[in-house]
C-alpha cells in the first residue's frame, strides 16, 4: 500500500509553495512523522512530516513550485529502517541496494572527482564540487551532476591566479540564481506599494540621553526581574502606540473607498532573517508593559532566526518600526509595509554636537524616518506623529502620564 | 579596425582560438607572418613531418618487410622529390583548409608581422612595406617557437640544417649526422633510416627521448639500432664544419676523448626557442623569463599586462601542438567569461617513430622522486595476437597505479598505433580509472589496445592472463 502526500493547506492567501529541501532521500526508509522534505511560501518555511513509517519515493523534486494539494511523494509500505538493512537478504532488490550500500558508506578515492566537462560547469557556477553528490561510477561527478549541482551552495572564493609581475587578474564571470518565491513576493509587494501609495517621508532627530540614562540605571534590576533586557525596541514601540492614539490616521488603512480605522497597535517589527526580511507582528502592544514588549519581540526573533515564525504571525500588523540603525544606517527612507499607512525607520546611535540653550553639547543623536501614504495622512499628522514620538523618547516620564 | 580580440599567429594554438573566440561571438582578427596558416605544426612540422615518415614507411615495409608477407618485388627505388612533393600537397590542402575555418567563423585575416605598439594596438607590417594598425580590447600571443640555434654550431641551410630544412631535401643523404636525441631529430632520422640514409644519432644526455620514461627510451634505443641508426649517447658536439658536400662534426665523449665524425648532412635538432622577435612587447612592459625566454604568463595564461595573454610553445609547459591547441581554447573560453580547465598533467607525448611512442602522466622516476608507492604492470606486443599478425612486436605497454587505490598515474608505451592508443589511457585517467576498471573493461579482440588492457591486469594484481 503506498500512501500519497500532498501540499498541506498552510494559510489562506498560500496558493503554492517551492520545495525547497529533500531531507530525506528517495528510497529511504521513514518513520511516521519523520520530517522528510522542507517547503517554503513567500512567507514562511514549512516542514513536510511523513504521514506513516515506510519507503520514501519522491514525486517533486528540489526547486518545484508547487500548488496547494499537489502530490509531493509517497510512502509505500515497507522497507526497513537503515539499520536492519544490511542483515536483511533480499533477493530481488540485490541490484539496487548493491551500489546505494556502496555511495553512503564506501568513499572511493574518486568520489567527487568531477569529469573535466562537470569541472568546468562547476566552476562557473561557483560550486563546489565537494558540495556536489556525484552519481557516477565511484561517486564520479558527471556532467549531468554538475549542470544539476545547486549554485547557492558556493565554494569558498578560489584564491586567484598566482600574480605575473603586475598583472590584474580581476574576474567578469556573472552568475544566475532562481528567485526564492519569498524574494519574488517581496520584490513584487515593494513595486506596488511604491506604485500604489502616494509615499513620502518626513524627518526628525532624537537625543537618546535620556533613555539611555534610564537603560543604564535600571538595565541590571530590569533583567533581574523580567529576565529580558531593557533594549530600546520597547521605548519605540511603546511611545509610538502612544502617539498613534493621538493620531489614528497613521494607525489606518485604506480598503477600496473606505478607511479603516483600528482601536488597537499591531506592531510589526521587521527583523533581518535567513531568508531575507520578515514582519512578525507584536500584538496589542498599546497594552504591553515595555517587558512584556521585549520579551515578545526577542521570542519573535528568534524565531525568525530559525525560520520557525508561523503565518499567523506575520499577518496583519496596523504600523510597522524598523531598524536599519543595526547595520549602521543614518538616515533612510523606509517602505510602507503594505496594506499599512505608514512606517518608522530608526537609525544608528551617534555623538553629535547639538545646541542646548546657547550651548553646543555632544548628544547621542538619532536621526528617525517615518515614510507614509499621503492619501489618508495628512503632513500636520505625519509631521505630529513623528514630533509627537521624539518628545515622548526625549522625554519618557510623558509615557507614565500620557501626555 | 576595432576588434573584440587580436590574435597574433595562425599556429595550432592560435588558429584554435581564434576560431573559439569567434564561435563564442566575440569580433575576432588573426595575424600571419607567413603566406599559409598553420604555423610551424601545418606547415613545417608535424604534418608534413607525419606525410613522410608514412612514405618512408612504405618504401622500409616494401624494401625489408613484404618478402616475408609473400609480396615480391623487383627494381624498388625510393622516389624523394615525389615523397615531398607528395607532403607539399598534404600541406598545401591542410593550409587551405584553415583558410576555409578563419571564413566560415568570420574571423578576420591580416596578413604581416604583427607587432604591439601598446596594450590594444596592433600594428600589422605587410611584405610590401605598408602598415597598418588594428586595436582589441584583448590580445592572444600565439608565435610559437623556432628551431634552437647552437652558438657553436651555425646551421647554414644546406649542409648544416634544421628540420625545417630536412622536410624539404631533395636528395637521400648518404650519412646523416643527426644532433639530439629527442622526437624530432628521431621522428626525421628515422625518415631517412628507412629511405637507406646511415644515421648517426649524437646526444648530450645518456638517453634518448631523456623527457620520458626511462624505459621507452631504452627499447626504442634497441628498436631503431636494429633498423640501423647508431647513437653516441653522453657525447657533448664542440662544432661543425662543411667543406663541399661533407660535414664534419666533432664531439667530446663521456671519458672527455675528442671525436670526429663525416657525413654528408648534419641535423641539428636540439630542441625549439620560443619566438618573440619583433613582437613589440618591449612597447607593453613584458619582459621574457630568463630561462627559455618564455613569456611569463599566470595560471590563467594572462601576461602582465591584463587583456594580453599567451599561448602556446610562447609560454610555459610542453611544446605540443595539441597542448597551444587546448590553451587556445581556455584562453578564448577565459575571455568569454567562461571558467575552463586544462589537466596539464595529462597531456599526451608521443613519437612517431615506428614503432610509436607515447605517454601520458608520471612516469616511473617522478613517481619514485615524489615517493608514491605505485604497481607497474606491463605487457609486450609479443605476446599480442594482433601484434604478431601485422609483425610488429617490438614494444610494450607499462601501466603504472597508486600502490593502495589502483587509481592509474601514467602510462607509458612503445608499440604499433600507440600515438592512437595513448587516448584511452587519457580518457581513463581523466576520469580517474583504476587498472582494474580498465581490466574489467571490453577490449576488442585481436586489436592492439588488448595490450593496455593486459598491463592494466598486470598492474592491479599481477595477472595478466596471456603472459
Amino acid at each position: 500500500m503506498s500512501l500519497v502526500i500532498k501540499v498541506p493547506p498552510v494559510g489562506e492567501s498560500i496558493s503554492e509553495v517551492t520545495l525547497s529541501q529533500w531531507i530525506k532521500k528517495d528510497g529511504d526508509y521513514v518513520e511516521m512523522d519523520e520530517v522528510i522534505a522542507e517547503l517554503e511560501s513567500d512567507k514562511a518555511t514549512f516542514e513536510l512530516t511523513a504521514e506513516k513509517a515506510g519507503t520514501l519515493k519522491t514525486i517533486a523534486s528540489e526547486g518545484d513550485t508547487l500548488a496547494i494539494g499537489a502530490p509531493v511523494c509517497s510512502i509505500e509500505e515497507g522497507g526497513q529502517p537503515a539499520a536492519a538493512k544490511e542483515e536483511a537478504a533480499p533477493k530481488a532488490e540485490t541490484k539496487e541496494a548493491a551500489p546505494k550500500t556502496e555511495d553512503a558508506k564506501a568513499s572511493t578515492y574518486a568520489s567527487g572527482a568531477p569529469s573535466p566537462s562537470a569541472a568546468k560547469i562547476l566552476a562557473e557556477k561557483g560550486v563546489d564540487a565537494a558540495s556536489v553528490k556525484g552519481t557516477g561510477v565511484g561517486g564520479r561527478l558527471t556532467k549531468e551532476d554538475a549542470l544539476n549541482a545547486d549554485s547557492s551552495k558556493k565554494a569558498a572564493a578560489p584564491a586567484a591566479a598566482p600574480v605575473v609581475a603586475a598583472s590584474v587578474p580581476g574576474s567578469r564571470s556573472e552568475r544566475r540564481e532562481k528567485m526564492s518565491s519569498l524574494r519574488k513576493t517581496v520584490a513584487k509587494r515593494l513595486v506596488s506599494v511604491k506604485n500604489e501609495t502616494a509615499m513620502l517621508t518626513t524627518f526628525n532627530e532624537v537625543d537618546m540621553q535620556p533613555i539611555m540614562d534610564i537603560r543604564a540605571k535600571y538595565k541590571d534590576k530590569f533583567k533581574e526581574k523580567h529576565g529580558v533586557g531593557l533594549g530600546f525596541m520597547s521605548f519605540f514601540t511603546k511611545a509610538v502606540c502612544e502617539a498613534l492614539k493621538e493620531y489614528p490616521s497613521v494607525n489606518a488603512r485604506i480598503e477600496g473607498e473606505e478607511i479603516v480605522f483600528n482601536d488597537f497597535a499591531d506592531i510589526s517589527i521587521a527583523v533581518s532573517a535567513p531568508k531575507g526580511l520578515v514582519v512578525p507582528v507584536i500584538r496589542n502592544a498599546e497594552a504591553m508593559s515595555l517587558a512584556q514588549i521585549e520579551a515578545s519581540v526577542m521570542a519573535l526573533a528568534v524565531k525568525a532566526r530559525d525560520s520557525k515564525l508561523t503565518l499567523e504571525e506575520m499577518t496583519g500588523g496596523t504600523f510597522t518600526i524598523t531598524n536599519g540603525g543595526v547595520f549602521g544606517s543614518m538616515m533612510s527612507t523606509p517602505i510602507i509595509n503594505a496594506p499599512q499607512s505608514a512606517i518608522l525607520g530608526m537609525h544608528n546611535i551617534v555623538e553629535r554636537p547639538v545646541a542646548v540653550n546657547g550651548q553646543v553639547v555632544i548628544r547621542p543623536i538619532m536621526y528617525v524616518a517615518l515614510s507614509y501614504d499621503h492619501r489618508i495622512i495628512d503632513g500636520r499628522e505625519s509631521v505630529g506623529f513623528l514630533v509627537k514620538v521624539k518628545q515622548l523618547l526625549e522625554d519618557p516620564t510623558r509615557l507614565l502620564l500620557g501626555v | 579596425m576595432q576588434f573584440d580580440v587580436i590574435v597574433i599567429g595562425s599556429g595550432p594554438g592560435g588558429y584554435v582560438a581564434a576560431i573559439r573566440c569567434a564561435q563564442l561571438g566575440l569580433k575576432t582578427a588573426i595575424i600571419e607572418k607567413y603566406s599559409t596558416y598553420g604555423g610551424t605544426c601545418l606547415n613545417v612540422g608535424c604534418i608534413p613531418s607525419k606525410a613522410l615518415l608514412d612514405s618512408s614507411e612504405h618504401y622500409h615495409n616494401a624494401a625489408h618487410t613484404f618478402k616475408e608477407h609473400g609480396i615480391n618485388l623487383k627494381d624498388l627505388s625510393p622516389d624523394i622529390k615525389q615523397m615531398v612533393n607528395r607532403k607539399n600537397e598534404v600541406v598545401a590542402q591542410t593550409t587551405g583548409g584553415i583558410t576555409y575555418l578563419f571564413k566560415k567563423n568570420k574571423v578576420s585575416t591580416y596578413h604581416g608581422m604583427g607587432s604591439m605598439l601598446d596594450k590594444n594596438t596592433v600594428k600589422v607590417t605587410k611584405a610590401d612595406g605598408s602598415s597598418e594598425n588594428i586595436t582589441a580590447k584583448n590580445i592572444i600571443l600565439a608565435t610559437g617557437s623556432k628551431p634552437t640555434q647552437l652558438p657553436f654550431l651555425k646551421t647554414d641551410g644546406k649542409r648544416i640544417i634544421t628540420s625545417t630544412e630536412a622536410l624539404n631535401l631533395q636528395e637521400i643523404p648518404k650519412h646523416l649526422i643527426l644532433i639530439g636525441g629527442g622526437v624530432i631529430g628521431l621522428e626525421l632520422g628515422s625518415v631517412y633510416a628507412r629511405l637507406g640514409s646511415k644515421v648517426t644519432v649524437v646526444e648530450f644526455m645518456d638517453s634518448i627521448i631523456g623527457t620520458m620514461d626511462k624505459s621507452l627510451g631504452k627499447e626504442l634505443q634497441k628498436v631503431l639500432a636494429k633498423q640501423g641508426m647508431e647513437f653516441l649517447l653522453s657525447h657533448k658536439v664542440t662544432g661543425a664544419s662543411v667543406k663541399g658536400s661533407k660535414v664534419t662534426v666533432t664531439a667530446d665523449n663521456a671519458k672527455g676523448e675528442k671525436i670526429s665524425l663525416e657525413g654528408d648532412y648534419c641535423l641539428v635538432a636540439v630542441g625549439r626557442t620560443a619566438y618573440t622577435e619583433n613582437l613589440g612587447l618591449e612597447n607593453i612592459g613584458i619582459s621574457l623569463e630568463e630561462r627559455g625566454k618564455k613569456i611569463p604568463v599566470n595560471a590563467h595564461l594572462e601576461t602582465s599586462v591584463p587583456g594580453i595573454y599567451a599561448i602556446g610553445d610562447v609560454v610555459k609547459g610542453a611544446m605540443l601542438a595539441h597542448k597551444a591547441e587546448d590553451e587556445g581554447t581556455y584562453v578564448a573560453e577565459i575571455i568569454a567569461g567562461q571558467k575552463p580547465h586544462i589537466n596539464y598533467n595529462l597531456i599526451p607525448g608521443v613519437v612517431y617513430t615506428w614503432p610509436e611512442v607515447a605517454s601520458v602522466g608520471q612516469t616511473e622516476e617522478q613517481l619514485k622522486e615524489a615517493g608514491i608507492k605505485f604497481k607497474a604492470g606491463s605487457f609486450p606486443f609479443k605476446a599480442s595476437g594482433r601484434a604478431r599478425a601485422s609483425n610488429d612486436t617490438d614494444g610494450f605497454v607499462k601501466v603504472l597505479a597508486d600502490a593502495t587505490t589502483d587509481e592509474i598515474l601514467g602510462v607509458h608505451m612503445i608499440g604499433p598505433r600507440a600515438a592512437d592508443m595513448i587516448a584511452e589511457a587519457v580518457v581513463a585517467m581523466e576520469f580517474r580509472a583504476s587498472a582494474e576498471d580498465i581490466a574489467r573493461i571490453s577490449h576488442a579482440h585481436p586489436t592492439y589496445t588488448e595490450a593496455f588492457k593486459e598491463a592494466s591486469m598486470a598492474a592491479t594484481e599481477n595477472r595478466a592472463i596471456h603472459i
